[in-house]
């Protein structure tokens, strides 16, 4: 029993701090921006350990939040929802932030992503320009936000500062190439937003309510006369979705924004991305999950996302498009999977949301340190930034230093330096990762997808489709990645070793780790997705606990009202 | 009013989305601001149109949508317009730091002439 003494304790103090505890990973960050804006940009020190503590706090508390959702002791047993009345008015009528067992899945994965991501800034990135940890905070809050509220209007306003912090970070350090990816950022999303406020504005004409729960319940009553302008309304905010998303055709400035942004960042857009497709799931599942409304557009945009990804992937040599179009190849097989509505399908592609991202944004970071050492201290090599065709990089002549034939005296026997060996062997893990193989944790989201589209009762033509271009588009990305490793890694024109720091190194290791914590512990986080899916198709027991949520204090029931 | 009201709508719509496709940044930017009056408008008439009424309580008057007008998507509009304006105006910034950048306003940042 004393083992679990500490566990208990830690169980009480939870439940003691609930349901205030849902509000923190907002504030938080929130907060830390706001403190840092007071800081002068000469401060930089301060203001590095104020990001890299407020990612740790964020983290340790997205994890409290998780714990609290999950264990037995805790709420209302394990799947417990957590509901929070900001302004203490009852839903419908105030905001709620509700946190159940997918929302805080996703604010963990935004915590470890952050923690990692505000650490690796401060080698060098966030001296580019200004502002770059406050952005950063801000970024997140708006990712947590969005994640945790249950009204449509607020998920706007959240999306909007997760936006605004985004255009900011885009544009971090400046340039050509950035301004110019960063007006067509904008400029998209912008539109995407119009069609946002449209499609939620109709909600709200149509049913009245803008509370998530309280449209579940109304949508489902509608007169047979009204859903079709409900379905419309749900129609235009799919469209504003798989914008954010990056689902084809909608994703054409996905691949050069997160390519021209700074390797940090990119890693943070790599949960943008996911904030488009968890919005899907959620709203889908609350919506329209009763008639499956809009269920084949979502199989046959995810499914023509994953096709056009794979294309994209196998034509480009530049690592940071690898990164982008990986990063397009995860948000359409989620798609996909999410339209294909099995619970085991969900459960697989929930596993295989947390790994993906997990290696993106490890991806991400990993490039900034091999280009560096690749360009001698460039992020961007000079042939690169020319419109030169494929293949006919100049790396590619053939070279008479190197010898890679039975001659290779030289070769033997020479010591593999320390960062040659970490930067080799992290970019064949994320490769291994992304690509679905075994005996990573990409691999068993994978095979987790696939035999649940092979368990169901008749697997219909687009499981079948899903199938093959899953499997497809893993060996393209295997091509792919093992054609830019032997580029990088192989046919290495210099001999100079890498200079890498530690604060650069351990977050590639930390969130590698945090991969490799989920393929060993595959079993329960398996079995977390598939609880996290049975939730979703229960929309019943979400509207419950959003509805019945007690104010705090309780209201003094003698407090009169005046006539 | 609901046709007058629906063919304004209609109109900015076409006007705006007709400029967002057109080459040139500050076009871009007047199709994104027409755009945005536009889903105001809108966003204004999902509260049912309704003359000579405000969205106030009135003592010893019904408190009902019959008597008031709809306070809701008045409070949206506001929310949206504060959060539009200031993209447009973010906006405005990276198309003057493209402007400097490039030499010219295409959207690509070099004309194909």
């Amino acid at each position: 029993m004393t083992s679990s003494q500490p566990w208990a304790l830690l169980d009480r103090l939870l439940e003691a701090t609930m349901p205030h505890l849902i509000a923190a990973p907002i504030l938080l960050p929130l907060l830390t921006a706001a403190l840092m804006l007071m800081l002068e940009e000469r401060h930089r020190r301060i203001k590095s350990v104020l990001s890299v503590a407020s990612g740790l706090a964020g983290l340790l508390v997205a994890l409290a939040l998780l714990r609290w959702v999950n264990a037995p002791e805790t709420g209302t047993g394990p799947g417990s929802i957590g509901v929070y009345l900001p302004g203490n008015w009852k839903a419908p009528f105030g905001i709620v932030l509700v946190a159940d067992r997918l929302s805080s899945m996703m604010v963990a994965l935004t915590g470890v992503i952050a923690f990692a991501t505000s650490i690796y800034s401060t080698s060098r990135w966030d001296r580019a320009g200004v502002h770059f940890h406050p952005l950063l905070q801000l970024q997140l809050m708006g990712l947590n936000g969005a994640f945790l509220t249950g009204d449509l209007f607020n998920l706007f306003v959240f999306f909007e500062v997760m936006l605004a912090a985004s255009y900011g970070l885009l544009l971090h350090g400046s340039g050509k190439h950035r301004v110019r990816a960063g007006l067509h950022y904008v400029a998209i999303n912008l539109a995407a937003s119009a069609l946002f406020l449209v499609g939620a504005a109709l909600m709200y004409g149509v049913t009245g309510t803008l509370n998530m729960a309280d449209l579940s319940a109304r949508i489902a009553e509608l007169p047979a006369g009204d859903r079709g302008l409900a379905h419309a309304a749900g129609a235009i905010l799919a469209v504003a979705f798989f914008a954010k998303a990056g689902a084809w055709p909608l994703n054409f400035w996905l691949v050069p924004a997160y390519s021209a942004a700074v390797s940090p960042v990119g890693a943070v857009f790599t949960l943008l991305t996911k904030l488009g497709v968890y919005t899907v799931l959620r709203l889908w599942s609350l919506f329209f999950a009763f008639d499956g409304f809009g269920q084949h557009t979502i199989v046959a945009v995810g499914l023509a996302t994953l096709f056009v990804a794979a294309l994209g992937l196998i034509g480009t040599q530049r690592l940071s498009n690898l990164a982008g179009f990986s990063v397009v190849i995860s948000a359409g097989t989620l798609l996909a999977a999410i339209g294909l509505g099995q619970p085991g399908i969900w459960a697989g592609a929930l596993y295989y949301m947390l790994s993906s991202t997990l290696a993106a944004a490890a991806f991400f970071l990993l490039i900034d340190m091999l280009e560096r050492w690749r360009n001698a201290g460039a992020s961007i090599a000079g042939y690169e930034s020319g419109d030169a065709a494929p293949f006919l990089a100049e790396d590619l002549r053939p070279m008479d230093d190197v010898n890679l034939d039975d001659d290779a005296q030289a070769l033997y026997g020479r010591a593999i330096p320390a960062g040659v060996a970490f930067l080799g062997l992290a970019f064949l893990a994320t490769a291994v990762l992304l690509a679905g193989l075994p005996p990573l944790s990409g691999f068993i989201g994978k095979f987790a997808m696939l035999s649940a589209v092979l368990a169901m009762p008749a697997v219909a033509p687009a499981g079948w489709i899903f199938l093959a271009l899953m499997l497809v588009s893993g060996f393209f990305m295997l091509v792919a990645f093992s054609r830019a490793g032997i580029r990088h890694f192989w046919t290495a024109p210099q001999v100079t070793p890498p200079a890498l720091r530690a604060v650069e190194v351990l977050p590639v290791l930390l969130l590698l780790g945090a991969s490799l914590a989920l393929t060993a512990g595959a079993g329960p986080a398996i079995d977390h997705a598939g609880a996290t899916a049975r939730d979703l198709r229960a929309p019943a027991v979400y509207r419950n606990a959003v509805m019945h949520a007690k104010q705090r204090p309780a209201l003094n029931s003698d407090i009169k009202v005046k006539p | 009013m609901q046709a007058v009201l629906a063919i304004a709508i209609g109109v900015l719509t076409g006007s705006g989305v007709y400029l967002l496709l057109r080459p040139r940044t500050f076009q871009v930017i007047m199709g994104l601001t027409l755009l945005s009056y536009a889903v105001n408008l809108f966003i204004f008439s999902m509260g049912r149109l309704k003359v000579d009424s405000e969205p106030i309580l009135i003592p010893a008057i019904n408190a009902s949508l019959a008597n008031t007008a709809d306070p809701m998507p008045q409070a949206l509009v506001l929310t949206a317009i504060v959060i539009g304006f200031a993209m447009t105006a973010l906006f405005l910034v990276i198309m003057l730091a493209s402007r400097g950048l490039h030499g010219n306003d295409h959207v690509d940042g070099e004309d194909e002439a």
